[in-house]
């Protein structure tokens, strides 16, 4: 008997059918890994079998727990059973908290809820489960609050706080996915190690390849709602038949042909020369000197013109904080920027005609545009940086036009809102607003991370075939590798405010020099590295 | 938390210098000289000249202002140019009916608001929310002056419950309360309508959150969340609004005042002004400043009890 079995099950939301006819089991001690694109019903599948669908969500079908329906259970029963035979752990450690409670009263409420302990008791369970996540106590008394730790901390506290009655079945939820890969490493490394200590199950849910193939025994590919390949994880990957399943594996390693022109020396389009930007810390005590924060330290780099560079390091490097000193958003404390030649005033920053040759896009497709103007108006926003010369009329929108089917899209998109795009088409209105006034440099900060991969793959082809086209330059800031090696000429790794490293891209990649560059890569997911370690393991 | 408390209190004290500066320099400049307004239109120069010396305002600037400030402090308010009685007396008369009156009307305000605030969040889109936001709608919408009017009408004289308005005195606890009673619902109503939107789009807010579904993960029930996890979280700008009201409370009650004949702070500034008793109209406001800041204080250290991400010392 499975430890969970799912049969046919099936979830609308009124007239939307949600998910349709899903098969999936665990096994104890067993690692299933269901991944699928953004809407393909992956959490709706984990959230239907904790029972906490949404308001007027209704499911057909079964799933079985150790052998009983839970399907059409009542809620004092499954509350029995969320917590106590089920622990779940979510995507988002910095919200998944309560910011008002300490972590030890987080963990303990489910010993009190479950166990019925009292609290003197349940604290204790507490810091024993704490310590299981590593989470010492002489670091992390209880009477710790969420925002006095870091990510990878704060998901241990929630994995802590599933895993504190020892559930027989553990849902992960995209647990790693807003971590930094190092971090990302540590948390899988310690799922792996939990499952094998108490036999749990564990659904582990994910859109990334990478990940899955090197923690799952198991792996289902879901799409819109439909579970459309399962198997054995390493049988699986190596004959897939689905042609979705298929695409999906192509996209996540997808690199984009290059053709680019001859790298012209001369005026580079960005020199950035020992940088230094620094932010006050608040005070400590009331009459202590305020500490300075260095985001930025020293650092120097220079882009050529149709030259594609990237930037790596983990969250909090500095690399958002250069990029924004780069545009003359923040003042520096030190050093020079110029931008095709032009310096900045540090005092004054940037002019209009400085602006125009470079441009931006960054990380969020939903909140990088002004819901209420149409899309004509938003990519022709930069023409303001053209003063008097900028196109006005028929020309401005034949302009707007050209920007649009430049990257895809109709130009009857124009009188659009953005509403009525998809993520990955409103990343190609903000790479079409980049364009409009032809800039030598565009920086795209985390431009691709928040999109699925098959769309990231087609974005990813955009941005390499205009920069060949239109011998543009790119500063591809990223925590992906993968996708910075896909795309970019020279990368430089940033850590601590300082570049540890720069170089062309797979010679760097090839043969990392500096310890941290090492660590990076041997961190990030890698699907084919992953398989063949699988491989390895089997034929011993 | 100590050098949060400190931090907070050396900036209570800033605000209350720069009030009084700022109000002593307004009624400075405001025209209308206290001594020509005593003495009538047909005053000699003389004479007004002699008055302006009693009420010491011929003195220097700075000179005055200190001793204002310094007779504060000693709770000496100066002598009312019109009642010619300690103005620390007047205001004590009055104070006894306004605070009191302020507090009721928070109380009851906060007692409606909480509870129908959290019905219509829980039980979003039902038709008790939407009657709960309709009624609110409506309580926002009337002026307070108008219920206290349909107050009066229905239990003062139809039912003949309360008096239409007035104010015993002390001696009796019950009735004081009492005669308090209707002005404090007229003035708790549209306060009330205010604070249980507030509570139900907070509350809204927060259930929403990524940790109210950790909570439920846990096997907690929809009630277990919403005490445990939810509430806590909610009350910051609900917080924010009590705040507010209750200073409004203090000193805008001025037209319910007159509605209901009660003695308060608000008549007292009133009549301070059109008589032009300037020591009264400065005397009255920097104790409502005073108010004001001391309550704004008070909700900052309660932000801090309520969340401990703000226990850090000052920016």
């Amino acid at each position: 008997m499975a430890l969970l079995e799912i049969k046919d099950l099936s979830l609308s939301i009124g007239p939307f059918g949600i998910l349709r006819d899903i098969d999936l089991s665990v096994d104890a001690g067993e690692i299933v890994g269901v991944i699928g694109e953004s809407g393909s019903g992956k959490s709706m599948t984990a959230l239907a079998v904790m029972q906490l669908i949404p308001v007027g969500a209704s499911t057909r079908g079964s799933v079985k727990l150790e052998g009983r329906e839970v399907l059409g259970l009542p809620d004092a029963e499954m509350r029995k059973i969320r917590g106590g035979t089920i622990g779940m752990v979510f995507q988002e450690p910095m919200t998944a908290l309560n910011p008002v409670k300490t972590i030890g009263d987080q963990v303990a409420e489910t010993a009190m809820v479950h166990g019925g302990m009292r609290r003197a008791e349940a604290m204790k369970v507490a810091r024993r489960t704490l310590d299981r996540v590593e989470l010492p106590a002489d670091r992390f008394p209880l009477d710790r609050y969420p925002h006095e730790l870091s990510g990878g901390q704060r998901q241990r506290v929630v994995i802590a706080m599933a895993i504190a009655m020892r559930p027989r079945l553990l849902i992960a939820d995209e647990p790693t996915t807003a971590l930094d890969v190092t971090t990302q490493a540590q948390i899988l490394t310690l799922l792996q190690r939990l499952v094998d200590e108490d036999g749990m199950g564990m659904m582990f849910i994910t859109h990334d390849l990478g990940v899955i193939a090197g923690i799952a025994d198991k792996v289902a590919i879901m799409r819109r709602g439909e579970v459309v390949e399962a198997g054995e994880t390493v049988a699986l990957f190596r004959n897939l038949q689905h042609p979705y399943s298929k695409a999906l594996f192509e996209a996540s390693s997808h690199i984009p042909p290059r053709n680019p022109p001859a790298v012209t020396s001369g005026v580079p389009v960005l020199a950035v020369d020992e940088v230094v930007r620094e932010y006050p810390l608040p005070r400590r005590g009331l009459f202590e000197k305020r500490k300075v924060l260095r985001a930025v330290d020293g650092v120097s780099l220079r882009i050529e013109r149709g030259e594609n560079v990237g930037l790596v390091g983990e969250s909090g490097c500095g690399k958002s904080t250069l990029a924004r000193a780069i545009m003359a958003l923040e003042p520096v404390q030190g050093g020079g920027i110029a931008i095709s030649g032009e310096p900045i005033d540090p005092r004054r920053g940037a002019t209009f005609a400085t602006r125009r040759h470079l441009q931006v896009v960054f990380q969020d497709p939903y909140g990088s545009f002004n819901p209420r103007h149409r899309v004509d108006r938003l990519v022709s926003e930069p023409f303001h940086l053209l003063g008097a010369s900028a196109p006005t009329g028929a020309e401005r929108e034949k302009r707007v036009a050209r920007a649009l089917t430049e990257v895809g899209l109709a130009a009857s998109d124009a009188s659009k809102y953005v509403h009525e795009f998809s993520g990955g088409q409103r990343q190609r209105i903000a790479i079409a607003r980049a364009l409009i006034i032809e800039p030598s440099l565009i920086i795209l900060d985390e431009a691709v991370s928040a999109l699925d991969v098959s769309v990231r793959a087609q974005v990813l082809d955009l941005l390499a075939d205009l920069s060949d086209r239109l011998q543009l330059s790119y500063l591809f800031i990223s925590h992906d590798l993968a996708v910075v090696r896909s795309i970019t000429d020279r990368v430089l790794v940033m850590r601590a405010g300082k570049i540890v490293e720069a170089g062309p891209t797979e010679e760097l990649f090839r043969n990392p020099q500096h310890p941290y560059t090492r660590e990076l890569l041997a961190a990030t997911p890698n699907l084919e590295a992953a398989l063949a370690a699988r491989e390895r393991m089997a034929a011993n | 938390m100590p050098s949060f408390l400190l931090g907070r209190g050396i900036s209570l004290v800033l605000s209350l210098i720069a009030a009084s500066v700022v109000i002593f320099l307004v009624l400075e400049v405001v025209p209308g000289d206290p001594a020509q307004f005593m003495l009538g239109l047909n005053a000699t120069p003389e004479a007004v000249a002699t008055l302006r010396q009693t009420l010491g305002l011929d003195g220097p600037l700075l000179e005055r202002y200190f001793s204002w400030i310094f007779g504060l402090l000693r709770g000496d308010f100066g002598i009312s140019y019109t009642y010619k009685v300690p103005v620390a007396g007047l205001i004590a008369d009055r104070i006894w009916i306004s605070l009191p009156l302020a507090l009721y009307a928070l109380a009851l305000s906060t007692l409606i608001a909480f509870p129908v605030g959290i019905i219509a969040a829980v039980k979003r889109n039902s038709p008790a929310d939407v009657t709960i936001m309709g009624a609110t709608q409506i309580g926002v919408a009337v002026p307070n002056f108008w219920f206290a009017m349909l107050l009066v009408l229905l239990f003062a004289v139809t039912l003949r419950w309360f008096s239409a308005g007035g104010f015993p005195g002390w001696h009796d606890p019950l009735m004081a309360l009492k005669a308090l009673t209707l002005p404090a619902v007229a003035l708790a109503l549209p306060q009330a309508s205010i604070l249980a939107r507030v509570m139900r789009s907070s509350l809204l807010d927060t259930l929403g959150e990524d940790y109210i579904r950790s909570a439920r993960a846990k096997g907690l029930s929809q009630g277990q969340t919403l005490w445990r996890h939810a509430l806590r979280n909610a009350l910051i700008p609900v917080l924010t609004i009590i705040g507010l009201q209750f200073s409004f409370l203090l000193a805008g009650a001025i037209i319910i005042e007159n509605v209901f004949f009660l003695p308060g702070l608000g008549r007292l500034v009133f009549q301070g002004i059109t008589s032009r008793d300037l020591i009264v109209v400065k005397s009255v406001v920097m104790l409502l400043v005073f108010a004001v800041i001391l309550v704004t204080f008070l909700v900052d250290v309660t932000y801090a009890l309520v969340d401990p991400r703000l226990r850090r010392a000052v920016r």
